[in-house]
């Protein structure tokens, strides 16, 4: 097989249920070098699990995740993560270098004792990457939160990450940070072929750059271009209600899915099924 | 005697410093690792748990008395049984604040019920509610030294994994940090500290040694180096220098510490918002 093609990920008939709720089941798929996924669905329909799954936190309950090649292990560190924006408060003593820096050794043992050079060299380059020289060196806790997640995107790429996670990174931010975080995702998979997993519920700040939609609902999933899933024909047909997805301008907006517009339950991120 | 000479007395001071320099260097050892614990212990706000597991300790410290067993080993074993139950019980603030809160009163109440049925000295019994290091002999100062360099140990060894986990536990745990060992090793080395403190000013006043110092510290600085070291200067100073106020007066240790602990935070606010003021002027 021609290696340019072979899927950095792979999810063969993977299902995951807690208890006897399932949260979805037979999902294959593929994600390519440079792809952009964008996984949307309901508060709850299992979006964040299945990143937790791919850094192999959760185990699934049917299937399997092959990362290059190989079922995947507890935090592999090939995989870079980007959480949603959870503002740290201030007073805390750590300034940006060094939330940058964790991403280089922070599951090391020990204090950073040698190789200080070698850190400071690949986190300044990270930093200057999302551009965020002018800030990196003040306190963590003083800065936007726009500012701490352009950040974590410096400390998600810093270790030259192989596979992009986002888990609603842009939660909570404003447009013009919205913009520039998904811009800089971009970015990375465009230069170095890196794939992502967006999990998101808004499309409309990432959808120029979605090769496909991942689109969970009521148990059930639809995986294609976002000119395919983004229909109301499709999305009633998962949902099994009738789902409308109207287009004005750029933006689509899908209307009448059931829990879809509530405001975002932080208990689905907060390692409730840990 | 007046109350002032009560409380300030150097008379004989040189003879005095000899016999205590055993303490000195317990409580120096002490105030380091009390106050690089209580950077932690204010990152991943843990104030009430360190009190939680002083009482546990306290309970564990006048079982021993009871029954003529070591009083460090007593120490020990509340703290550590204490520190681990709440590591277990509550990975969320909110269940381990409720469960710190169903085993303070109940280690509380323990601990008075052993005192209440002990019949040696009434020092002895007020000491471990407000501090006593002055009647702890050798031996076992050796003991409480030798706990807080394992605990020391402990968290050096941990450091970076337990500063991502305390910081992001998320994204730590997405980069393969074990974060319910995290949590349990710093409990574990809570626990060790705690049962020293316990020892040496009281249980109801621990937290002068495990927290005043790093809220102190983040008042003035936002240096991941220099929080700890910072820390660690102003729980020496307290520790030991209410050892040193103390020795010629009448009166135990406990409230030259504390205050010593509260005047740091004192100062410490009023530098800090005036280096707050020429920051923000400076925008």
């Amino acid at each position: 097989m021609n290696p340019q093609v072979t899927p950095v990920l792979r999810l063969a008939d993977a299902g995951l249920a807690f208890g006897d709720r399932p949260l979805w089941s037979g999902l294959d798929l593929d994600l390519r070098p440079g792809e952009f996924v964008t996984v949307l669905g309901a508060n709850g329909s299992g979006k964040s699990s299945l990143l937790k799954a791919i850094l192999g936190l959760q185990p699934l309950t049917t299937g399997s995740i092959s990362f290059l090649g190989r079922p995947v292990t507890r935090g592999d560190r090939h995989i870079g993560y980007i959480p949603q924006q959870r503002l740290i408060p201030a007073g805390t003593p750590l300034r940006g270098w060094d939330l940058v820096a964790l991403g280089v050794d922070g599951h090391r043992p020990g204090v950073r004792w040698r190789g200080r050079r070698s850190v400071r060299a690949a986190v300044e380059a990270a930093v200057a990457a999302v551009g965020a020289g002018g800030f990196a060196g003040r306190p963590i806790g003083q800065l936007s939160g726009g500012e701490q997640q352009r950040l974590r995107v410096a400390q998600a790429l810093v270790s030259d990450p192989s596979l992009l996670l986002c888990d609603e990174p842009l939660i909570s931010l404003d447009l013009q940070h919205q913009q520039a975080v998904s811009r800089l995702v971009d970015q990375r998979r465009r230069q170095h072929g890196t794939p992502v997993l967006f999990v998101t519920h808004d499309i409309n700040p990432v959808l120029p750059m979605t090769d496909r939609v991942l689109y969970f609902a009521a148990g059930r999933h639809r995986l294609g271009t976002p000119e395919k899933v983004l229909h109301s024909g499709v999305l009633s047909a998962l949902y099994g209600t009738p789902v409308e997805v109207a287009r004005i301008g750029e933006r689509v907006v899908v209307l009448g899915a059931p829990d879809h517009h509530e405001p975002h339950h932080p208990s689905e991120h907060g390692g409730e099924h840990e | 005697m007046n109350w002032w000479e009560r409380i300030f007395n150097f008379a004989d001071y040189g003879q005095l410093l000899g016999l205590v320099h055993n303490s000195l260097i317990a409580a120096a050892v002490l105030g380091v690792v009390g106050g690089i614990v209580s950077v932690f212990v204010m990152q991943r706000d843990m104030a009430f748990a360190v009190h939680g597991v002083s009482e546990l300790s306290f309970a564990g410290a006048a079982g021993a008395l009871l029954v003529g067993a070591s009083v460090v080993a007593g120490a020990l074993v509340g703290s550590i049984l204490a520190a681990l139950a709440i590591g277990l019980l509550g990975a969320r603030a909110r269940d381990r604040n409720s469960a710190i809160g169903v085993l303070m009163p109940f280690g509380l109440g323990l601990g008075i019920l052993f005192l209440a049925l002990y019949e040696g000295r009434a020092s002895a019994k007020f000491g471990l509610l407000t501090g006593q290091i002055i009647s702890v002999d050798s031996p076992q100062l050796g003991w409480l030294i030798g706990i807080c360099l394992v605990a020391l140990g402990l968290l050096v060894a941990i450091w970076r994994p337990l500063l991502f986990d305390t910081l992001d536990p998320d994204v730590a745990t997405a980069r393969g940090v074990p974060g319910r060992a995290m949590s349990l090793l710093f409990m574990l080395a809570l626990g060790l500290v705690v049962s020293v403190a316990v020892q040496i000013v009281g249980a109801l006043l621990v937290l002068a040694l495990l927290v005043t110092p790093a809220a102190s510290a983040l008042r003035v600085s936002a240096s991941p180096v220099l929080v700890p070291v910072l820390s660690a200067l102003f729980g020496v100073l307290a520790a030991v220098g209410g050892i040193l106020l103390a020795l010629g007066g009448s009166l135990p240790i406990s409230p030259y510490i504390t205050s010593i602990s509260f005047l740091t935070y004192l100062v410490c606010r009023v530098v800090g918002s005036r280096k707050g003021r020429v920051v923000r002027m400076g925008q």
